[in-house]
């Protein structure tokens, strides 16, 4: 399953240190190939979103280096999701999924047809024209993630996405994010602070220790996709997660 | 008795209670009216005088209007440069807030030695109303949602687009709160600077009119100049606040209406 595809970005002893002082990451090492399901998981504070921030080019770090040995250019192949859906509020669906395509001028009509397949796809197409005050939390997180599709991007970024959903709406939405990667094979690098999601999720995770960020250790999950309800309340997915959760007790414990 | 129907009935009672009393109280105690006029007496000036007022009223409205304008005009635009330069900002910030703090009163009879009568009015009330206007959207801009911000920057945005597409919408709700403060102050800078300008003036504005009145002690018309004034006040107070609805209604808090 784990089909080793080229490397899509490669971090080298990225570090990040904040003006305030605070060392949020420190020799961190990743490489992630093109179609993987990545996820960095660690407590709150072990810098997995600044990891994040940087492969997405919001912030510079302040040592090492990023690579993108394809010609996977960082720009415009990259979609983001925040962990709140960041939408627009006084722009309905339709625009907030639209935005990155406005931005980028692109054509008006090929824009729009984007925008109605990108819904179809998160399965909003019938609230195009609603605001974001109209929809669930999970209907805006959606829009948030056909607005992160809409470009068709080789790079999927999502920073704790549905760590504010309630459990009912964020197995549907595991569910649906792993169809929709199933389907787009896109690679996707997920930061989450749940053991569970991350392995119901991924095909790796890499583990992440707190002050400084580093990884401690990575993880293979070599569960067969597709993955469903069942694969959730079997006994691999339960040895998986004591795996995940006994090594991630291991790293909190190696840090003060 | 629906919400509604008290809300608007209360009023009308308190002022039909308020206007019986001082119509009793003029008579018991038969005031003349050059000390205070009956209601009736009040109506019946604003009916008489009506052409007289009118014309200042058209006055004083227009200044207020174009103060208004160029408070709105002013106000969001030194915003915007606020927003894109921290040096400008900077530099500029302090003297709004010296020329807000500073009473218009203490400073409407500089300008009016310095400029001519009607630009001195205008000066006014564009000083008054532009702070709002102006601290307003400069808190608005400030308060953009920064994963916003961080999304359109991982798209590329110019500055242009960051602007008209993020900021000033994002500043629409604050913007608008400033422009209803404005509204009001701009009528008041008009009225003091009118009254400031008083029998030097040649204007003929209605606050002109207001004191014009009180020298010939002819109260009934000040009272009816009065009303004119408070009633312009008002209704520039409910047009704004209609803009405001209109604008926000489909997304903002403060104006979406909620079902229980």
């Amino acid at each position: 399953m784990n089909s080793p595809g080229p490397e899509i970005v490669s971090l080298r002893n990225v570090g990040k240190t904040f003006e305030s002082g605070t060392v949020a990451l420190e020799h961190f090492s990743l490489d992630v190939r093109e179609g993987e399901f990545v996820s960095l998981l660690g407590p709150s504070g072990c810098g997995k979103s600044t990891a994040l921030r940087i492969i997405a080019g919001l912030s510079a770090p302040s040592a090492g280096a990023i690579e993108w040995p394809g010609d996977t250019a960082s720009e415009g192949k990259i979609g983001f999701v925040f962990q709140e859906p960041t939408l627009m509020p006084w722009a309905d669906v339709a625009a907030n999924v639209r935005l990155p395509l406005r931005l980028a001028h692109a054509d008006e009509v090929q824009s729009r047809a984007a925008v109605l397949q990108a819904l179809e796809r998160v399965g909003l197409a019938d609230f195009a024209q609603s605001y974001p005050r109209e929809l669930s939390g999970g209907m805006k997180m959606r829009t948030s993630i056909a607005r992160a599709l809409a470009t068709e991007p080789q790079l999927l970024l999502m920073d704790e996405p549905f760590a504010a959903l309630d459990e009912i709406t964020r197995f549907k939405l595991n569910n649906d994010l792993l169809t929709l990667w199933q389907a787009l094979r896109r690679t996707v690098i997920f930061v989450t602070h749940s053991v569970f999601e991350s392995v119901y999720l991924s095909q790796r995770i890499v583990l992440m220790t707190p002050r400084p960020g580093r990884v401690f250790a990575e993880i293979a999950i070599p569960a067969p996709y597709p993955r469903d309800e069942r694969f959730r309340t079997s006994a691999d997915y339960a040895g998986y997660c004591r795996q995940v959760a006994e090594t991630l007790g291991k790293a909190m414990g190696g840090a003060p | 008795m629906s919400d509604r129907a008290l809300r608007i009935g209360l009023p009308v009672l308190m002022l039909a209670l308020v206007l019986v009393t001082w119509d009793l109280v003029v008579r018991a105690f038969a005031i003349p009216p050059f000390v205070l006029p009956s209601p009736g007496l009040v109506l019946s000036t604003l009916i008489a005088d009506g052409g007289l007022l009118w014309q200042s009223l058209l006055v004083t409205l227009t200044t207020t209007f174009e103060g208004f304008l160029l408070a709105a005009i002013g106000g969001i635009g030194l915003a915007v440069l606020f927003s894109q330069s921290r040096l400008i900002e900077y530099s500029l910030y302090p003297y709004a807030v010296i020329l807000q703090v500073t009473p218009i009163v203490a400073i409407a009879p500089l300008l009016l030695i310095y400029l001519p009568q009607p630009l001195a009015v205008l000066a006014c009330a564009w000083i008054v109303a532009f702070f709002p206007v102006l601290a307003n959207t400069t808190l608005g801009l400030a308060s953009v949602d920064h994963n916003l911000i961080a999304l359109f920057e991982l798209y590329q945005a110019t500055r242009w687009q960051l602007l008209w597409n993020l900021k000033l919408p994002s500043a629409l709700p604050q913007m608008l709160a400033g422009l209803r403060i404005a509204g009001g102050l701009s009528l008041i800078g008009a009225v003091v600077a009118e009254i400031a300008a008083g029998s030097a003036g040649a204007g003929s504005g209605l606050a002109y009119r207001i004191a014009e009145s009180g020298y010939r002690l002819n109260i009934p018309r000040m009272f009816a100049a009065l009303l004119l004034l408070s009633l312009a006040g008002i209704a520039i107070f409910f047009a704004l606040s209609a803009l405001s609805h209109l604008a926000l209604r489909r997304w903002h808090e403060s104006a979406v209406k909620r079902e229980r």
